[in-house]
């Protein structure tokens, strides 16, 4: 197919770039090249192979061997397979994928910062313990929770470090309980985090409106519930009206409730989960605050709790003693213990901190603002041409169905492929589960009403195709280095690593 | 596509298809075509107890894993383990591909379980389709 032929319109922004062929480095290897070159050993030198013994290994691993610049230019070429934020928009709802401001990456490089190390004594880290305490207070602000820690490497992990906060409450009470509630629209790590503190999970059916039918949680909470999890704005981006209400169940139950704070930058700056009745919650600071994920960065967990959860917090905490220097305090007998390595993802913490600076309160309450406006504006762009499970308002993110393109046998999944013809990452597909053939696209804050206009142009031109030559789309990508992948027998017979070809 | 009517079913789509204390159970067509190409089946192991509504096992497609409620509460006597080698066996043919064998505690459980056409009225209902 020629380039006019693969598209009914014309794409306004990406059209098949060079991409490198590449092989793998094991197949560019070569004995006895290398790209180091030690230097003169100044030591007495030791038979290595003796003082192993039996532990050393006769053969060779066969590990690749290549020249500085052909390892630079192998991954350099990879490089160009990628797509990034720096790319163009990258819509995957419910993961908010928004540009990481290069000042986070500036101040995240300056020296004394890049090269501390958690090793060193307290009274020289004055600095990171410094950056750590303001965070924690930013984050306390914006949460309206009372105790933080910033240790969980990611939001799954902060799940895991809050609902064990829970379990561990309600041991202290006497009884760890035996239930966590799950609405049905949650995301996948919700239960899994349940189970592995120990939990049942029982699943929640969502109401008609997508959210939580509070007469029915008034039935479903016992005083076996240790607490409900839900996440608010839910993964629909519908903003749960009835919270207090929802609160209030849980606590004349004891119970408490749990914020999954996926979708914390639908509310930064406008609402605090503290003050409407969360007892615990996780923030991403790799989502709402900016910083790099999907391969670009470890993520960043803080958990931030109810005083009444705060002795069973993570070890160490930070503290100032009557001096005024910061120690790390690690006497907390009812604590949960550590959860991470040292302090937690410290890189995560200067770039989340410098956002919120940068930004100021006037500024993340009007990115809140922007991410909302930008969702709703795809929504009314694109409501006529694909359908809209729910018609409750929208906030961060807007979910659509594929039920009018599946006539033509083109579903989300198709969609979200061809969209990578027309230079966009694909929005999250199928999910949330409540929605069958979800198209869920969140735009975040960072996108301007033109990169939106060309999203829009390219999910109405999609629809068109749909209607008038489907086969392209089931057949896309077409600009790709390689197109159509077979991900069921990738997934059913996985290769997962390379071997030598046998010699003729 | 034609949903047997000798088969009771779920509103977690599985079938069950009873014959006096012993029942076959797998999942239904409309399952096996929202989940899509199906990867991976955990089975349950013979002689463990299942319990009606609960969950006896999983499967995975390359959109997602969903767990398996059992239809009906006993005691495992088989399963196909062919499936954990061709899970495609389920797509191919969902309302012959069955997952676990059961003796029943209870076969009047199975009164309260949907018939084939009120089956499908429901996921006509669920889905809008």
């Amino acid at each position: 197919m020629n380039q006019k032929e693969k598209f009914s319109g014309t794409p306004r922004k990406v059209t098949a770039h060079l991409t490198q062929n590449e092989g793998l480095s094991f197949e560019k290897s070569a004995p006895g090249k290398k790209a180091y070159r030690l230097a003169p050993l100044d030591v007495p030198e030791v038979d290595a192979a003796s003082l192993l013994g039996d532990a050393v290994r006769s053969q060779t691993a066969e590990l690749p061997e290549l020249s500085e610049i052909e390892i630079i230019r192998h991954f350099t070429r990879l490089s160009t397979w990628n797509y990034a934020i720096d790319l163009g928009m990258y819509p995957l709802g419910s993961c908010t994928m928004k540009y990481n401001p290069r000042v986070n990456e500036f101040v995240s490089r300056i020296e004394g910062i890049a090269e501390a190390h958690p090793y060193q004594p307290e009274q020289l880290s004055q600095g990171s313990l410094g950056i750590m305490r303001l965070l924690r207070q930013c984050l306390l602000e914006i949460t309206g929770m009372d105790a933080i820690t910033l240790q969980p490497a990611a939001g799954a992990h902060g799940e895991f470090t809050g609902i064990l906060l829970v379990r561990a409450y309600h041991e202290a009470k006497g009884n760890p309980r035996r239930t966590v509630i799950i609405p049905d629209s949650a995301h996948g790590t919700n239960p899994a985090t349940a189970a592995i503190c120990g939990y049942e999970v029982v699943n929640f059916k969502s109401n008609a409106q997508g959210g939580i039918d509070v007469e029915a949680l008034a039935q479903a909470v016992t005083e076996e519930t240790a607490a409900l999890m839900l996440t608010n704005p839910s993964t629909i981006g519908v903003f749960e009206n009835e919270i207090h209400r929802i609160a209030d169940i849980l606590h004349a139950k004891g119970a408490l409730l749990y914020m999954d704070g996926a979708n914390m930058n639908a509310l930064c700056g406008k609402v605090r989960p503290g003050d409407f009745g969360v007892d615990v919650m996780h923030l991403n600071l790799h989502k709402t605050f900016s910083t790099p994920h999907g391969g670009g960065g470890p993520g960043s967990g803080p958990v931030a709790c109810k005083r009444i959860l705060e002795p069973f917090l993570p070890v160490p905490v930070i503290e100032e003693d009557a001096e005024g220097q910061l120690r790390l305090n690690y006497d907390r007998p009812q604590s949960v213990g550590r959860v991470r390595a040292f302090y937690g993802n410290f890189g995560m913490f200067v770039r989340a901190l410098a956002y919120i600076l940068a930004n100021g309160p006037d500024g993340l309450r009007q990115t809140t603002e922007d991410a909302v406006l930008n969702a709703n504006y795809i929504r009314r762009k694109l409501e006529d041409l694909y359908e809209l499970p729910y018609n409750t308002p929208s906030m961060h993110e807007v979910v659509f169905s594929d039920r009018r393109q599946t006539r033509n046998g083109v579903k989300t999944g198709d969609i979200a492929k061809r969209l990578i013809d027309y230079g966009f990452h694909p929005y999250t597909v199928s999910f949330p589960l409540i929605v069958p053939g979800a198209l869920m696209i969140e735009p975040t804050e960072s996108e301007s009403r033109e990169e939106l206009d060309l999203f829009v142009d390219a999910m109405r031109q999609i629809a068109r195709e749909a209607e008038e030559n489907p086969q392209i789309i089931l057949d896309a990508p077409h600009s790709t280095r390689v197109s159509r992948l077979d991900e069921t027998t990738a997934a059913r017979k996985p290769v997962l690593r390379w071997r030598r070809p046998e010699q003729a | 596509m034609a949903y047997p009517t000798n088969f009771r079913y779920t509103r977690e789509h599985e079938w069950i298809e009873a014959n006096g204390k012993f029942a076959t159970v797998g999942i239904t067509e409309h399952a096996q075509e929202s989940l899509g190409d199906i990867v991976f089946v955990e089975l349950p192991r013979v002689g463990d107890k299942v319990e009606k509504g609960k969950v006896f096992g999983s499967v995975e497609s390359v959109k997602a894993v969903s767990d398996l409620y059992a239809p009906a509460t006993g005691t495992v006597t088989e399963v196909d383990e062919e499936l954990t080698t061709a899970p495609e066996k389920i797509n191919a043919d969902a309302h012959a591909a069955w997952i676990m064998k059961i003796e029943l505690s209870d076969p009047s459980e199975l009164d309260s379980l949907l018939a084939a056409d009120a089956y499908e009225s429901y996921i006509k209902e669920e889905t809008g389709h």
